[in-house]
């Protein structure tokens, strides 16, 4: 795959799930096709220099920061954001819990703060605090001094835990 | 883990009180929030990127644009010029000879000062033609330490003024000369409390159109008020307020007070669409926000304390310094002014004095942030209660309590003013220490102490104002300009409620929320009054000030939505019900007393009359002519409310600067690693009486917020400022926001005392951690560190290395011939580099003298140099590619050797620029013949780096100018003789220890 | 902060992605994870004229035990090196190390190869491979290769002894002999900074390997007999790194960190840090 400099290129991708392309120059970092090509606008960008983790999506099932990868480099990937996380009706257990436990308050971070957590729930079946204050240590949050974020994850973790042992 | 001590527990409530999930949450946790950014433009915006100052403080002699005009997608360039003829510099808040315009217009004053706007076609091609924005720049001094920027001989920011310090008014209340005279004990302490801000993840963001029919401007921006600023913006854009229309998103990514900065950007980004007839977006990025938007205000203060040997204090003396940074923004010196009238604290002092002066520096502007004023005061007051109790030695805490507000005394009015309007701050006290353990967190203290680990205690009590008077800005003029001015006061708030056709409600309050939870609030306070569910009441939070009631008190500021906001809600719930009430009256043929309102329905408390709400509202709308005499029809009700106690400050300069005074009480254990000097916070107690809860998970949600950000401002985050002015915390590697790894979970304690003031009986509760934390903190890190440590040493950010600094680092010496001889860059690292090194060549001193004057020589000494050309005596134009690794630019340089005695010593100088920053070096070159016809030759330099790069890669500055100043020795002798040398240092280090380091 | 324009070229054989850097030398710029480079690029204090990235690489994507050595290629990631299951024992160093590295989200796409070329003086992975005496393998045209140990290949500040028309191919960590012990320290302002100080040292028989990381403009490694006063040999190296002031901590702390630091580690006295700063402080 080559793109010259000047070169608008058709980016094709699978974005929650579904077929999407969108032009992007080799420059375009990816949080920009996916907010102002695509209009998945839930994604935020808050430093684009990889700290604040605002703009983390799933890349191949991967939380990744969407500064800090180029458009042209998910070109036949798979990438969910956090449009994915529920249907029209309900939102997701994990989304539930942050209402809950009052885990967002301005809600700009969350969007990468659920990505991450998303991955995280899927791989580490039974965390303790300490992982999961790790895992979100990757995050800034100016609002919520994160209480409620740990606290929903850790409640998300035992509910899934409790429906696993209740259904062999 | 709060305790949930709601004493407020009416069961009568069906909303007001309760823990309450927010209606805000579904469509954020969806991703389906509208920020400002996320909002469609119309189709042919552009897009604009600021070209800024690399200098701290310079005169702008020249703009050229030519070339940036040239450049693929560039639509036009916006200048000082531009502004000069369309706009007017913004309104100040002192009478003084001071001008700030949105964009500069003769000098820059802080690093990061927009100088020109470029605006393309998109972000990235206004990007790319920033550089060929050409400013010539004439380098003045700085003032940047605020003591030192008040001194006669400091370079001046602004000439007309004649002085950096544009205000200073003295105060005095009560007898405090005499008290201070007839005092057992006194006490003087002075702290500096330093720059940090509470930082949105959001940064800003605009989109600017101009109507020429019209001749207004229409702006969308997440500004957050206050909106007294929109006067100030209209004022500068030279219309009438009528044809500014500003416009807010209907989500904000967080603001905490800064987003009240973003108003000279709207002024901007109004005339660069102006410029360029086109709608204008900006969307500032972190190195943008981190080094322009906003600060809080950084302070130096004296205080002085007269007190008995029992530790009760008769008088207190504050001496303020304020530096507000380059320019004096509005809506500052507010930040000096908004404690005013509560600057004794939660005590029962009498007698004051202050002194308050506002300082300029070469710094960017301050602004609202949240707490505004209060961490300066209290870091100030709570340390000096502390050092009282050392003094006496007696418990912090008996000196505490021997001090407060007695609680029969509410409401109080304080020496300087306020009138604290309700508490109990005794009872306050005892729940703290009871409920929050604090005898168990003193025996972890023994414990620990005992074990030779360094653990301390601290205590802070505070009250935290909330609904400001807006008369209190005033207090920076003296009572004579402001009798000629008008008098200035209260707090306008406002709500509107409209119910539809078919009798659902929609609810519109100018509050310009930030994430606080202000629809879900206005939500239960109108679901309580009218009956209705929670779902069925839509707040709409947008402002457009060509549409919506506002005032100059909307906003969000000031903690006033609970108190003042929510109180106009209700107010205007209040008028829709007495309509209904009246109605619903007079078609049942009962008192209006016998009206009730509950879940959807309207009836009579006897149940005998029922009708549902939205059938006897729609009737206003669908038959007018069945309502009683003197009801309009149609239903929507705006209420207006101004508390009375909001007076303008008096002849006697007392001033009662906010409505409402909630109580904190804060106690903390901490403990100092002993390796590290890391502050571990072991348990953080927090107490707080902000009146009635309207909604207690949202309140514990907004200590804990600001707990975190208090946190960050005691141990990690500031704004660092070199003494060129350069600035070195341009990133979120370099300004460090907590992490869940830092923030610990507070132990949250309530108690309600109700404010007789607020129709609900609320107080603001947001800000008061972030004025008490810090100082608790710093109060438990001195009882860790004990009496070893000078009590003003005790600075914020309390980082590892200070404080393990302050805990002594004994150090072994320096073995002979062992690293630089001196270790070498300024204090507090950075910009400004000088060392010495040095390098043998093996030629003789004639030889490399000669060589180094050679244009030939001199063009390969220097690292990738492509041409150099003679333009004087010994004086070139180079155009050189300087970097280190992946990071490169391209320097335009001047490059100069002076001072030549051959063969002995040579000054060889240079200054380059680029897009990246500048840099200017010397290096003074002496030559040595050594044994065997060889030089040695010994360099002392000095390097100096601003703009982008001293902002962003300071972590690595020093040790890559003196890589790059070593390989221009190494070029040279390789120049000379044909060989290479390698870098002193590794060869010194590798001979010590007798090994090569990584030999495998 | 958006990049300044490029050509962006995505080879799927090293050969091809050898010959673009050949051709394009001092203007390419390598891509794998962009954990670095992308906020480099973001900033614009790097403008190359073409990008190649090398993430599509299969061929560069392993991590093999040989011999004596664990081989990463270019193309793996911190986190696949992390879920590499006999890491602990066969590298023990790099296993401690790897969670230090910026954040899970950051690993998911940075490289092992690219930490090391990128040759921050501050980064762990630079620092291990130093300590253990670890080499880099650099490629050029027609599988021409060389290999250089780590001390010899970091020289300075984010500078290498990678020449333009080298790609780093693959590094290699010596496995872990069984009689000595790894440990890792570090102190950084906040979990997942950079280091203000990071310390790693190979506990042999007879010797300690030290490496120091964020002092210097490289990491630094030295050995230090178990014979000699570790006091005297700790304050010498101390001194000798030149440690300087910076915004977030003085030399002097530096050294005192290395000194004090480094005796704990070495002496395996358990430090605070080291257990309080993979959790909250509370």
């Amino acid at each position: 795959m080559y793109v010259r400099v000047d070169e608008r290129h058709r980016v094709a991708l699978t974005l929650n799930g579904r077929e999407r392309s969108g032009y992007a120059e080799p420059r375009t970092q990816l949080c920009d096709f996916l907010r102002h090509q695509l209009g998945a606008t839930g994604t935020h960008v808050g430093c684009e220099h990889g700290v604040c983790g605002a703009c983390t999506v799933m890349v191949d099932g991967r939380a990744t920061r969407s500064c800090l990868m180029l458009a042209v480099q998910v070109e036949g990937r798979r990438v969910e954001t956090v449009e994915s996380l529920s249907d029209e009706d309900e939102l997701s257990d994990l989304q539930r819990a942050f209402r809950e436990h009052h885990a967002l308050q301005c809600g700009f971070c969350t969007a990468g703060i659920l990505m991450s957590c998303h991955e995280f729930l899927g791989r580490v079946l039974e965390p303790n605090e300490a992982q999961v204050r790790d895992m979100l240590s990757g995050h800034l949050c100016r609002c919520t001094g994160y209480t409620g974020i740990v606290q929903a994850v850790l409640d998300v973790a035992r509910a899934r835990q409790n429906n696993r042992q209740e259904t062999p | 883990m709060h305790s949930e001590v709601s004493l407020y527990q009416d069961p009568q409530h069906a909303y007001i009180g309760k823990r309450q999930p927010r209606v805000e949450d579904e469509a954020l946790l969806r991703g389906l929030g509208r920020y400002a950014d996320d909002l469609a433009v119309l189709p042919g915006t552009l897009y604009a990127a600021i070209v800024r100052s690399p200098h701290a403080h310079a005169v702008v002699k020249q703009v050229t644009i030519d070339a940036a005009l040239a450049m693929p997608g560039v639509r036009g360039i916006l200048t000082g010029a531009d502004v000069k003829r369309w706009a007017s510099p913004f309104p100040v808040g002192v009478r003084q000879p001071m001008e700030h315009w949105c964009l500069a217009v003769d000098k820059v004053r802080y690093v990061g000062e927009p100088v020109a706007v470029v605006i393309a076609e998109d972000r990235y091609l206004a990007e790319d033609a920033l550089d060929a924005v050409k400013v010539e720049y004439d380098i003045l001094a700085v003032a940047i330490d605020p003591e030192t920027a008040t001194h006669d001989d400091a370079s001046i920011l602004h000439e007309a003024v004649g002085s950096n310090v544009v205000n200073d008014r003295h105060f005095s209340y009560g007898e405090a000369d005499s008290a201070f005279e007839q005092a057992e004990h006194t006490l003087s302490l002075k702290v500096r409390y330093p720059r940090s801000a509470c930082t949105p993840i959001e940064c800003y963001v605009v989109v600017g159109q101009y109507d020429p029919a019209e001749g207004g401007y229409d702006v969308m921006a997440n500004f957050q008020g206050p909106y007294a600023i929109h006067s100030v913006m209209a004022r500068a854009l030279r219309v009438p307020a009528n044809r500014l229309r500003l416009r807010t998103p209907p989500d904000s990514g967080g603001s905490f007070g800064i987003k009240q900065g973003v108003f000279p950007y709207v002024v901007m980004m109004g005339l660069a669409a102006r410029k360029v007839g086109a709608p204008v977006k900006w969307v500032e990025d972190r190195l943008e926000h981190l080094s322009g938007a906003s600060s809080a205000t950084n302070r130096v203060t004296t205080i002085e304390a007269a007190f008995a040997s029992d530790g009760r204090v008769s008088a207190l003396r504050f001496d303020q310094l304020d530096d507000c940074g380059a320019y004096l923004r509005a809506p500052e010196p507010a930040t000096t002014y908004r404690m005013h009238g509560n600057l004794t604290g939660a005590y029962d002092i009498r007698h004051l004095q202050v002194r308050n002066r506002i300082v300029m520096t070469n710094k960017t502007p301050t602004g609202l942030n949240r707490g505004f004023g209060g961490p300066q005061v209290y870091f100030a007051l709570e340390r000096l209660m502390q050092r009282i109790a050392v003094t006496l030695d007696i418990d912090p805490l008996e000196i505490i309590r021997r001090n407060l507000v007695p609680s029969q005394a509410f409401p109080y009015r304080c020496a300087a003013g306020a009138l604290l309007d309700s508490g109990d701050y005794q009872r306050g006290l005892e729940l703290g220490i009871e409920q929050g353990g604090l005898a168990e967190l003193r025996q972890r203290r023994d414990v620990a102490r005992q074990a030779g680990r360094h653990y301390g205690i601290g205590y802070t009590v505070a009250v935290e104002p909330s609904i400001s008077n807006m008369g209190y800005i005033t207090m920076a003029q003296t009572p004579e300009e402001r009798r000629r001015a008008g008098p200035k006061n209260g707090a306008v708030s406002t709500a509107t409620i409209n119910v539809d056709p078919l009798g659902s409600v929609s609810v519109h309050i100018s509050s310009t929320p930030q994430g606080q939870g202000h629809r879900t609030v206005a939500a239960q306070v109108v679901g309580e009054v009218l009956g209705l569910p929670l779902e069925s009441i839509r707040v709409d939070v947008e402002l457009d000030t060509g549409k919506d009631a506002w005032s100059i008190a909307s906003g969000n500021y000031s903690s006033r939505f609970a108190g003042a906001v929510a109180g106009a809600v209700h107010n205007a719930a209040l008028k829709i019900r007495g309509r209904l009430k009246a109605i619903a009256a007079q078609q049942w043929q009962v008192p209006v007393e016998d009206v009730v309102f509950s879940e959807g329905r309207i009836q009579t408390a006897d149940g005998e009359h029922s009708t549902s709400f939205h059938r006897l509202a729609g009737a206003t709308h669908w038959a007018p002519g069945t309502l009683p005499q003197g009801e309009t029809g149609g239903l929507r009700e705006t209420a207006f409310w101004t508390p009375a106690e909001l007076t303008a400050p008096d002849d006697d300069e007392r001033i009662n600067s906010s409505l409402c005074y909630g109580f904190i009480f804060d106690y903390c254990g901490v403990e100092i690693d002993s390796l590290t000097g890391r502050v571990m916070i072991d348990r953080y107690v927090t107490l707080h009486d902000a009146g009635r809860m309207l909604n207690p998970q949202l309140v514990d949600g907004q200590v804990r917020g600001a707990f975190a950000q208090a946190v960050g401002a005691a141990l990690y985050e500031t704004f660092h400022y070199h003494e060129d002015g350069s600035f070195a915390s341009g990133t979120l590697a370099d300004y460090l926001i907590p992490t869940t790894m830092e923030v610990p979970d507070p132990h949250i304690l309530h108690m309600e005392t109700p404010s007789p003031f607020t129709p609900l009986g609320a107080k603001g509760v947001g800000e008061g951690n972030n004025m008490s934390t810090p100082v608790c903190i710093a109060n438990a890190v001195a009882d860790a560190l004990g009496e070893t440590v000078e009590p003003g040493a005790i600075e914020l950010p309390l980082t590892p290395s200070r404080v393990r600094t302050l805990m002594g680092i004994e150090e072994p010496p320096q073995p002979e011939g062992v690293g630089a001889d001196s270790v070498s860059a300024s204090a507090g690292g950075g910009s400004k580099l000088s060392a010495s090194d040095s390098v043998e060549i093996p030629a003789s001193p004639q030889q490399v003298f000669d060589s180094i004057l050679e244009p030939e020589t001199l063009k390969a000494m220097i690292p990738g140099c492509h041409s150099l050309e003679l333009t004087g005596d010994n004086a070139y134009r180079a155009d050189v590619t300087v970097g280190v690794g992946m990071i490169r630019a391209r320097f335009d340089a001047r490059v100069e050797l002076t001072d030549l005695e051959p063969p002995h010593s040579l000054r060889l100088s240079g200054a380059g620029k680029s897009g990246m920053g500048d840099a200017t070096g010397a290096a003074t070159i002496r030559f040595t013949e050594i044994d065997g016809g060889r030089t040695r030759l010994d360099y002392d330099y000095e390097v100096t780096i601003g703009g982008k790069i001293a902002s962003v890669g300071g972590r690595m500055l020093s040790s890559a100018s003196k890589m790059l100043i070593g390989q221009i020795f190494s070029r040279l002798s390789q120049q000379v003789s044909g060989d290479r040398i390698k870098g002193s240092l590794w060869q010194r280090l590798r001979g010590l220890l007798g090994k090569r380091g990584g030999d495998a | 902060m958006k990049p300044a324009a490029f050509d962006y070229y995505r080879p799927t054989t090293r050969r091809e992605a050898i010959e673009k850097l050949i051709e394009s030398g001092e203007d390419a710029r390598i891509i794998a994870g962009g954990q670095s480079l992308m906020a480099v690029l973001n900033m614009r204090l790097s403008q190359p004229r073409v990008l190649i990235d090398i993430s599509a690489i299969e061929e560069l994507r392993y991590i093999e035990r040989r011999d004596d050595y664990l081989a990463v290629g270019a193309a793996t990631t911190q986190a696949e090196l992390a879920e590499y299951a006999s890491l602990t024992e066969e590298v023990p160093l790099v296993a401690s190390v790897l969670p230090w590295i910026g954040h899970f989200q950051t690993r998911n796409r940075g490289t092992v190869c690219g930490s090391i070329a990128h040759a921050d003086p501050s980064a762990e992975l630079p620092l291990c491979l130093t300590t253990l005496g670890g080499e880099v393998v650099l490629e050029t045209k027609r599988g021409k290769s060389r290999r250089v140990v780590g001390s010899d290949f970091f020289q300075g500040v984010l500078t290498t002894d990678r020449q333009p028309h080298e790609l780093v191919t693959e590094v290699r960590f010596p496995l872990a002999k069984a009689e000595h012990r790894y440990r890792f320290q570090e102190v950084a302002m906040r979990h997942g900074d950079f280091a203000i100080v990071a310390l790693a040292v190979d506990i042999g028989e007879t010797e300690y390997r030290l490496g120091v990381g964020g002092v210097a403009d490289r990491p630094v490694v030295t050995s230090i007999s178990r014979d000699v006063d570790l006091e005297d040999a700790l304050n010498a190296l101390a001194w000798s790194l030149e440690a300087q002031d910076d915004i977030h901590a003085s030399a002097a702390y530096r050294r005192h960190l290395v000194r004090e630091m480094g005796r704990r580690l070495i002496t395996e006295e358990t430090a605070r840090e080291e257990t309080d700063d993979v959790r909250p402080s509370r």
